[in-house]
């Protein structure tokens, strides 16, 4: 049963992926290309999924002391917005740029057959392995685990 | 050209709010997809079964919305390269950000997370930075 919820959760987030159009490389690259052919409809994606995350959270922390299934709210605990954070996110938001995909969107692009949503998703798995060799070998001072 | 679709948009955002709202509720986990894809890479998490199953449904409803006829626009409009270095970055700059646009941009600005704020405000100025300077600066791939 607590797998069953969690399929539907899942199949939840990529049917919300592929209708708001997050899915598609040509309007991610359209919302960030405000000198050309623009498309503001992502905006309303980010909108329309705070307008439930924002109350819903709100409503669970309020009412409940753990999840359904679990003994605690699992939460991030870093607080600090170091240079680890910021220029990770720097670094994403280039890769972001030149494909069109992050990493939410190209999972369900996946489940649409395309080869080119194949293609990124192998090279975005490389780079998070290549990534946590690097943070292994210690070039930064703390490898914390990811939380989002 | 990309057709302007605020309504679809904002259904599409309400479906990926309530999977964020109901994997707190029911399993009391964020939604990100850099901590959720970064599970089941070796190491395996030792929660990496959950995590496997979010994805399948991910996938597999998608494809089942396909698989039922239903016509989803789809267009990448850069190169194989691109592909590839834009899907190497981004899986490096998501583990160091510790997170991307599921897990900062929606899960972290629900809970009002400053550190989700700063590195959301940053991938969004790199990202319309970056194709700034790829379609205007070099005329585009």
């Amino acid at each position: 049963m607590r797998y069953v919820t969690v399929f539907l959760i899942g199949a939840l987030f990529g049917l919300g992926i592929v209708i708001s159009g997050m899915g598609n490389p040509a309007k991610v690259l359209n919302f960030f290309d405000l000198a050309g052919t623009f498309d503001p409809s992502l905006i309303f994606v980010m909108a329309g999924a705070l307008s439930v995350a924002v109350p819903g959270y709100a409503l669970i922390f309020r009412r409940r002391q753990k999840p359904v299934f679990g003994d605690t709210f699992v939460l991030p605990k870093a607080r600090l917005i170091d240079r680890k954070l910021v220029g990770g996110s720097a670094v994403f938001g280039i890769g972001w740029g030149i494909a069109g995909f992050c990493p939410g969107a190209a999972i369900p692009a996946l489940g649409l057959g395309h080869a080119s949503a194949l293609i990124f998703v192998v090279a975005m798995l490389v780079g998070i392995l290549i990534a946590r060799t690097i943070s292994q070998a210690d070039f930064f001072a703390s490898a914390q685990k990811t939380t989002g | 050209m990309t057709e302007f679709t605020p309504l679809m948009s904002f259904a599409g955002g309400l479906l990926i709010g309530l999977s964020a709202v109901t994997l707190m509720l029911f399993w009391g986990r964020i939604a990100g997809m850099t901590a959720i894809l970064g599970g089941i890479l070796p190491p395996l998490d030792r929660d990496w079964a959950w995590k496997a199953t979010f994805l399948a449904g991910a996938v597999i409803a998608p494809a089942g919305l396909a698989f039922s006829g239903v016509k989803v626009d789809f267009d990448v409009p850069v190169p194989l390269a691109a592909l590839i270095i834009g899907g190497v970055i981004t899986g490096i700059g998501v583990t160091f950000g510790s997170g991307c646009t599921s897990g900062h941009g929606i899960c972290g600005l629900a809970r009002f997370s400053k550190r989700s704020a700063a590195a959301t405000v940053t991938f969004m100025a790199f990202a319309f930075l970056t194709t700034f300077v790829i379609r205007h600066v070099f005329g585009g791939f």
